[in-house]
């Protein structure tokens, strides 16, 4: 076994048991901490194939800028790390099986392709030019698209949230 | 033995980092006695003069007697956090290092070694990435604490940190976008070719400070443990060695933050007529002067680090988010713009 396939079973590991951690733990805080971790170990898994950019973006802005946030969120709701409601009803369960199958259904379906095209990476793979060129070309309209969507959102959030400091 | 220790395989890497982590925590614990001494010149004080001739002692006196003070964790506090808190500030704060070039070649010798750990191609990538990720030491020992004043600081900072971090990596987009390069050996290299960044784009440099004094946690932007409200912010809870560790990642945040002014802005290793002075002399001559040219060039920023501390007093908290949001977000865009139409025009 080669030092590379070594790193990618010991991070796909961690991948595997941090997101487990994130749906299982009941303290909020370190559902969310399992999150970064996982974030990190795919960062890693970006690394592995020599896309350093893909790494340092995805650490940046997952791990370092949208996480904090989400951590910000959940210790000012629960800062007494009470976690989340205890038991776990009936439609929950049947939604969380439900989800959960068509989930896998659809990874059973869309994998094989996907492992069939792992050949050899195009050239500047993941690199600055790369996603630069793919951000401002084929990728121009959803990702233009998804930031008003996302601007929208956040007008709605601030309008929401003063009216109800008015009232 | 000595090929070992300056060659290229794994041991020779672990050389440089001991060595590198060695200088690094010298400068960090003299930087404290630096700074009580500049704040008692600054107040018409002595400041620490009794450990040693001039109080040079005062550091080892500080750590000696921090390991051997209690250790003690709060019984309310979620205890596997609250320790792994101060380890990630300052794991965090180090590993940044890795990619920070000090030199443009050094032999010691008679061996070329690389004045760099690490020759990242993301070079100044690989420094945010790892700095975003020692907010998480603040946050979490703002909230395993369990205690109201530590939280209070942890979201305190945890916001301000979001905000000036944006700003942050904005105002190097400009020289980024001159130089065409990530690492930072190559944007010192760009500079003395043509001018210091500090000239060419003087609102990014402002941004760049600004942001760097907001997210090492300095005065005047130290709300994440402003005394007279806050106790003492995040570390509120925290003793012994465990304090010290969060005090050496801030001291470590601070020098790396000077490097960054000092390679990113100020011409590196380069001074504009030594250069030309140095072309006649040996290539490991040369580097050593360039070596302590960045130092010195460090120093002073550390220096400028203490200075503003004992001059400005603090933003409120209001004021800070204002500035960072209306001020430095803003400018940081202007300068992106500038310089994008400049480069559009074949100006810069």
């Amino acid at each position: 076994m080669s030092a590379r396939e070594l790193v990618f079973w010991a991070d796909a590991i961690v991948a595997v048991m941090s997101a487990g951690v994130v749906v299982l733990h009941r303290n909020a805080v370190v559902c969310a901490l399992a999150l970064v971790m996982n974030l990190c170990s795919i960062a890693v898994f970006f690394l592995l194939l020599d896309a350093a950019f893909l790494f340092a973006v995805q650490v940046i802005l997952y791990a370092g800028a949208i996480m904090v946030l989400f951590l910000f969120v959940v210790m000012l709701l629960d800062p007494e790390g009470q976690g989340l409601a205890g038991r776990v009803g009936r439609i929950q369960l049947t939604l969380t099986v439900a989800g959960a199958s068509l989930l896998l259904v659809g990874m059973a379906r869309a994998l094989p392709s996907a492992v069939a095209d792992t050949g050899i990476l195009p050239e500047g793979f993941g690199g600055v030019a790369g996603v630069g060129r793919l951000l401002f070309t084929d990728y121009l309209f959803p990702f233009e698209l998804a930031s008003i969507l996302l601007l929208v959102a956040m007008i709605g959030a601030i309008h929401m949230g003063k009216k109800e400091v008015e009232r | 033995m000595i090929d070992l220790l300056l060659g290229a395989g794994p041991l020779a890497a672990l050389f440089k980092v001991a060595v590198v982590l060695g200088v690094l925590m010298t400068v960090v614990g003299n930087m404290v006695l630096v700074e009580r001494k500049v704040a008692g010149w600054m107040q018409d004080r002595v400041g620490p003069n009794r450990a040693g001739p001039w109080g040079l002692l005062q550091p080892l006196a500080d750590g000696i007697k921090f390991i051997f003070k209690e250790e003690i964790v709060p019984q309310a506090a979620n205890k596997a956090i609250y320790i792994m808190a101060p380890i990630l500030a300052l794991t965090a704060a180090l590993t940044t290092f890795a990619v920070v070039p000090f030199s443009d070649r050094l032999v010691v010798l008679g061996r070329e070694v690389a004045p760099i750990i690490a020759d990242l191609d993301i070079g100044i990538l690989w420094i945010f990435a790892v700095a975003s990720l020692g907010v998480y030491g603040i946050v979490l020992a703002g909230w395993s604490s369990n205690s109201k004043y530590a939280m209070m600081g942890g979201l305190r900072s945890s916001a301000q940190m979001i905000s000036y971090e944006l700003s942050m990596s904005l105002s190097v987009v400009g020289i980024l976008m001159v130089t065409g390069s990530l690492r930072l050996a190559d944007i010192a290299g760009h500079q003395a070719d043509t001018v210091w960044n500090i000239v060419a784009q003087p609102i990014g440099f402002l941004v760049f400070m600004t942001a760097a004094f907001a997210e090492t946690n300095r005065l005047p932007f130290d709300l994440a443990e402003a005394e007279p409200e806050l106790v003492a912010g995040y570390h509120t809870e925290y003793s012994s060695m465990k304090f010290l560790l969060f005090y050496m990642a801030e001291y470590a945040h601070i020098i790396l933050a000077s490097s960054l002014m000092v390679l990113l802005f100020c011409g590196g290793w380069h001074l504009p007529f030594v250069d030309g002075m140095l072309a006649t002399t040996s290539p490991g001559f040369a580097g050593l002067i360039h070596l302590g040219i960045f130092c010195l060039k460090v120093s002073f920023f550390l220096f400028l680090y203490i200075w503003v501390r004992w001059t400005l007093p603090r933003f409120r908290y209001d004021q800070l988010m204002r500035l960072g949001w209306k001020v430095m977000l803003p400018l940081a865009l202007l300068n992106v713009a500038w310089t994008a139409a400049l480069i559009l025009w074949g100006i810069a």
